[in-house]
């Protein structure tokens, strides 16, 4: 067995040390009724290296690969170009079979670099300071409003119809068992982003409003103005985001008055892996609520001899310390997703996120003008960045299927999110990121064109 | 008052203060292989980029409406080779499995393999949109299936929830399936029981669910004191939180008769599976009566730890919970067929009890197609030889260092996976921690620290299976070396470690002025005066 160094010789010299007869009779503790004396049988045995990589390359391509297809599908997940660099990196020993850094005084790699991601993440979401990850968007979201909860001591989470479902769900899902009452109705799909009618529905018992930004259907809420709402009733606003590259264009949520901005980082280094891992955003505006955040933060320091060092720090917030009254039970982060995040980010700098933010917006406009003149298509957005909504005259689950045997991946079906609202139905989101070419869009609208004849 | 910070460790180029310099010193700071490196916003710029990106044809009116960027972000770049320097000598300020032994115990710090790397690389896995329609995404829905084929028969249960992204996260899911089949019986039970002995997580997890949490004795072997917990067990209790093998290192023998109690009280019992790796192909969770357990791909099925995560927390499941698992969900059949269940055809499947959902998406896919590569290069039987061979080295230093070291449970019979050892028998004024940080010159990452709580400055090792005898032998010397250091009380091991990267860190004053995010120092860099902004 290659992963494993025993020879049965350093087998039998080892027993020798300890005075036991067989390794079998190490497990003596385990009850003979239940201690299984050979292999589970009905389960293969050991395999090669060469025939596990076959195996498991026969399961890849019954996959079709987004770079295989002309492909629109975004809702949360963004097809980016990753550079070569990103992924060798990540994959140094040194930061692959690292632990959480616990021992400073040996992973300092590990922590500066997460110092980095913290100061990159804070300054993209225009915040005081940023965790250093949470498992996903959807999580970190979720999070966002139990600390609100702490924060406010209100217990209405007041949900914009704009946020990601399965975001939605998240929250739904953990408030039943933590009695928060959520406020939510699914979105309408129109131009407007509802600020008005969102803003009627905050009240004196509301924690906070939650919405995202740009939202599911691809539109941009006046974050300001909800803030103002929000801020005036004594709620927090927590903005969403699942497209960080859209900052590139975008005012950060924080300049704009959200409390806590939490989102999706995936599209920066990480890549679409079928939804996971990804990578959970985490910032507050002020720093007053660091003492409120979960997740773990790195915080800058000094050593014996004076220079300077990174260390896990304020960890008597989390659970290893507080136990049951911590502000989370989360015990990991998303390190590896992290460092592909700040690695793929330093590539960009400035200059190259405002400049692929651009890219991305000149082509989701190029593509919108075009699919806008296919018959029967009409453009929901007025105001978009990498991301629309096309409202069909079918239904647009069976539409996407039918796309798909032609290979054009056409983008998310409301319908497949919302698959209980019929008012929906006809709805379909379309990505266009910086690896959508001229090509793909023409491909997409005469496949829509040919489909809908 | 302020802290002035030497300069070595900041910016190449300066001239190090002679005084901190030690022997040599030299005019960077640098000493050889071992570089100093600045931040990235300290040699970065607003006008680099090490990206090119295609020069836009032809011009389109913004649709950005109001809401465009008014002022600049403040994020440096770097150009390509820049970026792999600044991240190859970062790097190289870590330690790391790939280093050596990384004995952490209850981390089950094992190598990982790289075709697990290569094939999660597979454009098929790693391209692929988490909501492309099903019928393009067949073999991700296979490697989902047949990991959690093995992951029910490796432990005797009836399904699994594929999508918790950790282990805590999955402790939560087994904990929300307790409540959810409890709430569906109408039985509004207040109370989870976890031993002393439980990772922190555990009552985080209890609590974050909305129960009230009560301890568990340990009886004087370190394992769960049976008859406490029978006097305790009541209507209102839902169930117990156990780790087994548990964090003393040791199985609990009791396990099977704990479940039955457990159960008739009308609880289940939530096991912690992050010590799965001692017993994988030994015995089944669910021949001992679990209920739910979280398996951790990132411990027991070498997926990388990657510096702090990503995780992965499926979580199998007994029969009496499997409905009210979260979508999506895989189970097995009445025909015997593993089927995933997900929101559109829960019904079909009697899966409508449903608890929720806990992410968007899957779960980690790309930790699943790494842990099934690992399962299938092992098979049943290497499955088992790697926790016999766990075990074995686990015992091996046990009794390599039960002469010099103070293994309060080393009397009563073998450990599983991890040896337990405490401080009793060190001098005065020299602690645990003193010792691990000896550990660190020896070229080794130091065992878990402090816990479990119940042993006097605890000292957890896990070896894991995929260490030789030889460098067992070699870390067994040093640990030798500095038990007889730790007992004659050397004053050089209080200001360990001398040869790493960095000395001991100030950690009171990283709480209490704490400074997360870098800004724009008042000083110039290199002007000799700068000082961590709110440090002192």
């Amino acid at each position: 067995m290659r992963y494993l160094p025993l020879t049965d010789t350093d087998r039998t010299a080892m027993l020798d040390t300890i005075g036991a007869p067989s390794v079998d009779a190490l497990f003596a503790d385990i009850a003979p009724a239940q201690y299984l004396g050979g292999p589970i049988e009905g389960l293969p045995l050991h395999a090669t290296e060469m025939a596990v990589e076959k195996h498991m390359r026969a399961l890849s391509q019954q996959n079709l690969a987004a770079g295989d297809a002309p492909f629109f599908c975004g809702a949360g997940a963004y097809r980016h170009h990753v550079p070569a660099t990103v992924d060798h990196l990540i994959q140094r020993g040194e930061f692959l079979t690292a632990y959480t850094p616990y021992q400073p005084e040996i992973a300092q790699g590990t922590l500066q670099m997460l110092f980095e991601f913290q100061s990159q993440v804070a300054r993209l979401y225009g915040c005081a300071v940023a965790n250093a990850s949470m498992y996903d968007g959807s999580t970190a979201c979720w999070e966002a409003i139990v600390m609100a909860g702490r924060q406010t001591k209100r217990n209405r989470v007041l949900i914009d119809g704009g946020l990601h479902p399965h975001y939605v769900g998240v929250a739904q899902t953990m408030a039943k068992f933590t009695h928060a009452e959520i406020a939510y109705e699914p979105p309408v799909v129109e131009a407007d982003a509802g600020e008005e009618a969102l803003i009627a529905r905050i009240d004196e018992t509301t924690s906070c409003v939650v919405v995202q930004y740009p939202d599911i259907i691809g539109r941009v809420p006046d974050l300001a103005r909800i803030a103002e709402a929000a801020h005036a009733a004594g709620a927090l606003l927590i903005a969403v985001n699942t497209e960080p590259v859209a900052l590139g264009a975008l005012e950060a949520p924080g300049n704009l008055g959200a409390d806590i901005v939490v989102g999706e980082g995936q599209s920066i280094g990480v890549g679409l892996q079928f939804g996971g891992p990804y990578l959970g955003l985490f910032a507050v505006r002020d720093s007053k609520l660091v003492r409120q955040m979960p997740g773990r933060l790195c915080g800058e320091t000094v050593d014996a001899d004076g220079k300077r060092g990174f260390v896990l720090t304020l960890s008597t917030r989390e659970q290893h310390i507080r136990r049951e009254k911590a502000t989370s039970n989360i015990c990991t982060n998303s390190g590896l997703c992290a460092l592909a995040f700040s690695i793929h980010m330093t590539l960009l700098g400035e200059k190259g996120l405002n400049g692929l933010a651009a890219e991305n917006h000149r082509l989701a406009c190029l593509a919108a003008d075009k699919l806008a003149a296919v018959p029967g298509i009409e453009v929901v957005n007025e105001v978009f960045f990498n991301e629309f909504t096309l409202r069909l005259p079918v239904e647009s689950r069976p539409l996407v299927r039918a796309l798909a045997e032609k290979g054009v991946l056409a983008g998310v079906s409301l319908g497949r999110l919302f698959p209980d609202a019929d008012a929906l139905a006809n709805g379909l989101v379309v990505a266009v990121t910086e690896t959508t070419n001229e090509a793909d869009i023409d491909a997409l609208c005469s496949a829509l064109t040919e489909e809908l004849a | 008052m302020n802290k002035p910070i030497n300069q070595s460790g900041w910016r190449p180029g300066t001239p190090m203060a002679s005084e901190d310099a030690g022997a040599h010193p030299t005019v960077t700071g640098n000493k050889a292989l071992m570089l100093e490196e600045p931040l990235i916003f300290e040699i970065g710029n607003a006008e680099t980029t090490g990206v090119d990106l295609p020069q836009a044809k032809g011009d389109t009116a913004s649709r950005l409406g109001s809401h465009a960027r008014k002022g600049p972000i403040g994020l440096p770049g770097l150009s390509e080779p820049e970026t792999v320097r600044h991240y190859t000598r970062l790097s190289r300020q870590n330690y790391a499995i790939d280093l050596g032994l990384f004995p952490l115990g209850s981390c089950t710090m094992k190598h990982n393999p790289r075709l697990n790397e290569k094939v999660a690389r597979m454009p098929g896995f790693a391209d692929v949109h988490p909501l492309q329609p099903v019928d393009t995404v067949r073999g991700a829905l296979g490697v989902i299936n047949e990991l959690a084929h093995w992951l029910i028969e490796l432990t005797g249960m009836h399904g699994v929830a594929m999508t918790p992204k950790a282990g805590a996260h999955g402790e939560l899911c087994g904990i929300l399936c307790i409540r959810a089949a409890l709430e569906a019986r109408g039985d509004a039970r207040e109370v989870i029981l976890v031993p002393e002995s439980a990772h922190g997580t555990n009552p985080a997890t209890a609590a974050f669910a909305g129960y009230k949490v009560e301890d568990i004795p340990a009886n004087a072997e370190g394992r769960v004191d049976l008859e406490a917990l029978k006097a305790r067990l009541g209507p209102d209790v839902a169930g117990v939180m156990i780790t087994n093998p548990n964090t003393c290192g040791l199985f609990e023998r009791d396990m099977k008769a704990i479940s039955d109690a457990v159960h008739a009280a009308g609880g289940f019992v939530y096991c912690d599976g992050a010590n799965f790796n001692a017993i994988m192909g030994r015995v089944r969770p669910g021949d001992l009566g679990i209920d739910a357990m979280h398996i951790n791909l990132h411990k027991t099925f070498s997926t990388p730890h990657g510096g702090g995560g990503p995780g992965s927390g499926p979580v199998v499941l007994s029969e009496a919970l499997s409905p009210f698992g979260p979508l999506p969900f895989t189970a097995k059949m009445s025909d015997g067929i593993i089927q995933l269940v997900e929101e559109e055809n829960a019904s079909e499947h009697g899966h409508k009890q449903a608890f929720g959902r806990m992410t968007a998406f899957h779960g980690q896919m790309g930790m699943f197609t790494r842990a099934l590569t690992y399962i299938l290069s092992h098979g049943a039987d290497g499955l088992r030889q790697a926790s016999g061979d766990a075990v074995l080295n686990a015992n091996y230093i046990l009794r390599s260092l039960d002469d010099v070291l103070d293994a309060p449970f080393g009397k009563t019979g073998p450990c599983m996976h991890e040896a337990l050892f405490g401080d009793a028998g060190f001098a005065e004024g020299m602690s645990t921690l003193d010792l691990a940080k000896g550990l660190i010159d020896e070229g080794f990452h130091p065992m878990t620290m402090y816990f479990p709580l119940v042993v006097h400055g605890a000292m957890l090792i896990e070896p894991t299976e995929t260490e030789s005898k030889a460098g067992i032998d070699q870390f067994v010397m040093a640990m030798r070396s500095l038990a007889e250091r730790a007992r004659a009380g050397d004053e050089a091991l209080k200001t360990a470690p001398h040869h790493a990267p960095r000395a001991r860190l100030d950690e009171a004053m990283a709480a209490r002025k704490p400074r997360l995010a870098w800004s724009e120092p008042e000083v110039a860099p290199g002007s000799g005066n700068y000082e961590i902004p709110g440090a002192g």
